[in-house]
């Protein structure tokens, strides 16, 4: 029934009573709207097509660090705002932290192209089950979901086309923030606490351990947050700063009960004014002593 | 096939099947008021729907056989997602759903032995009033662009002459559920309405609102929201309608088929 019907649409499948997952409709309708799923096409000039993909993807936009953290009343993303591609900085205001549904957030670092419209991709697969099913999936549901979409990307990321999300959610059954990283394999693995990801991320979580405080609130969650991305954008070359001469501040992003919440410009932008200011004084940023965790100083 | 059919008797024959099912169920209304539009549909059930949200703006009734509309509202979900993702979510249009369903509903009882026994509306709030946009599609596949109010179902006649009078531009919520449920009440089949949160599927598409504007009431907000329309009905129409009203509710089929026809006013003579 369903082959006569669709015959005249040229697309099958829109009837059919298949699964609630957009993705699956898309890989049986519609395979070649898939984020990344060209790849690069075979018999590139050169003796290796995937070489010579690599270096094609080399010079494509990627993006940079996320940080997200765990705190009181949910979960905390944040993500600077520079896209480099080679050693140019390709943009000085890609965002980067997105809203996936209304208890989510995804993050993403790679190249900038597949990563958004992987994001683009999840996003309609929450919704698109959320109308088909009429209620949400879980949180680990959704998490399960992403790693199945980052994992039919293996063939572009092989070919230097690598994305990594970070996606962090409010679980609305057990009223607690969490955090899932994820590989270019599909391979997701939850994170206590806190997780960063990208270029800057060695620094970003260096500092994030310091300044991590359990059960911390918004305001002290997104002021670490903040110190983490300045850290990485420290020693990050690929990493950006608060530009304040542009007023182009991080994306912060809270997912709690209330659902989620961006902070505005002017919010964020108080904060990295607060935490530059910090730095004029103590260029390394705030030290665990000052945090007053007594270390062998004080003993 | 062994037997000559013609074609026209067998279009006939089709139509009448399809049109013998959908009068068998409930029919629909779907209204306009100051905010949005409202979807009110007769359901027991709180876990299948006859009304849903298809994208943002764009929401979907349906009456007649549940599987089929049911398959119908999947269908429209993937082509809205669908086309939201290739393009950008403004370019998913009610126009645009309903062609598309008017193309599958026509094939579907033109190709297939058995007609589809359903009756859909799609309806799109817009940012002002104006450019709301509602599409009422049948069983063969016919668009019908409809203004203000419509009716589907079996007894959609009887319940669009109840509406006409009833409705108003620009009506709060409460004075369009009073109108909407006055037009259930018009249904001849002797069914009598219930009017009580429990039995009515009623939803909204709110224009206010951001991104999504599909809402569904249900519980207290609906209960109250009930309650005020009952009011509301009394004080707005002559003191009539909500007797009115409650005699359709109340009372058997005998005096239900001349409640649709008489206008409030009628009634107000009667009781006055």
């Amino acid at each position: 029934m369903d082959r006569e019907l669709t015959a005249g649409f040229g697309r099958a499948g829109y009837l059919s009573a298949g699964t609630s997952s957009f993705a699956d409709f898309l890989t049986s309708a519609a395979p070649e709207l898939l984020p990344g799923a060209r790849g690069a096409p075979a018999g590139l000039p050169g003796a290796d097509g995937a070489g010579a993909a690599a270096s094609v993807a080399a010079g494509l936009p990627h993006g940079t660090t996320i940080v997200a953290a765990a705190f009181a009343d949910g979960v905390i993303m944040a993500g600077d705002r520079r896209a480099t591609a080679g050693n140019m900085i390709a943009q000085r205001d890609i965002e980067k932290v997105f809203r996936s549904d209304e208890f989510s957030c995804i993050g993403i670092a790679g190249v900038a192209g597949i990563g958004i419209e992987l994001v683009r991709l999840f996003q309609v697969e929450l919704e698109h089950y959320e109308k088909l099913e009429g209620r949400a999936l879980s949180l680990e549901g959704k998490a399960n979901r992403l790693a199945g979409i980052v994992r039919a990307n293996l063939g572009g990321a092989m070919q230097g086309l690598v994305v990594v999300p970070i996606f962090a959610g409010y679980d609305t059954d057990e009223g607690v923030g969490r955090i899932f990283s994820y590989d270019v394999s599909g391979g997701h693995y939850e994170e206590r606490r806190f997780h960063s990801i990208g270029s800057g991320s060695v620094f970003a979580r260096g500092s994030l351990k310091k300044l991590y405080g359990d059960g911390m609130d918004a305001e002290a969650a997104i002021g670490a947050c903040m110190q983490a991305l300045y850290d990485a954008a420290d020693d990050d070359s690929a990493t950006g700063g608060p530009d304040m001469t542009r007023r182009i501040y991080p994306v912060v992003a809270l997912v709690t009960a209330d659902g989620f919440q961006q902070l505005t410009d002017e919010q964020a932008g108080a904060v990295a004014q607060s935490v530059l200011a910090s730095r004029m004084s103590l260029p390394d940023g705030p030290s665990s002593v000052q945090r007053q965790i007594p270390g062998p100083a004080s003993g | 096939m062994p037997f000559y059919v013609s074609p026209e008797q067998a279009m006939k024959d089709k139509a009448d099947y399809a049109r013998k099912g959908i009068a068998r169920g409930r029919s629909g209304v779907v209204i306009q008021y100051d905010g949005g539009i409202l979807f009110l549909a007769p359901n027991p059930s709180r876990a299948l729907h006859k009304i849903s949200e298809i994208y943002d703006r764009i929401a979907f009734a349906a009456v007649g056989r549940y599987n089929e509309y049911e398959a119908l509202r999947k269908a429209g979900v993937r082509y809205a997602d669908m086309t939201g993702y290739q393009y950008d979510r403004q370019d998913v249009t009610a126009r645009g759903l309903a062609n598309w369903y008017a193309q599958m509903l026509g094939s579907i009882f033109t190709d297939q032995l058995k007609p589809f026994e359903v009756e859909i509306v799609v309806a799109e709030v817009a940012e002002v009033a104006a450019e709301d946009q509602m599409y009422r599609i049948t069983f063969d596949g016919s668009v019908n662009d409809e203004h203000g109010y419509v009716a589907m179902g079996g007894q959609a006649e009887q319940i669009a002459a109840v509406l006409k009078d009833r409705y108003t531009e620009g009506a709060t919520l409460p004075a369009a559920l009073s109108a909407a449920i006055a037009g259930l009440g018009a249904q001849a089949n002797g069914d009598r309405l219930d009017v009580t949160a429990s039995q009515l599927e009623v939803a909204v598409l709110e224009r206010g609102k951001e991104h999504r504007t599909f809402r569904r009431l249900t519980g207290s907000r609906l209960e109250a929201l009930l309650a005020e329309a009952g009011p509301v009905a009394g004080d707005a129409r002559t003191g009539s309608s909500a007797k009115a009203k409650k005699g359709a509710a109340g009372q058997g089929d005998a005096a239900v088929p001349g409640e649709s026809a008489a206008a409030p006013d009628e009634s107000a003579g009667s009781s006055g």
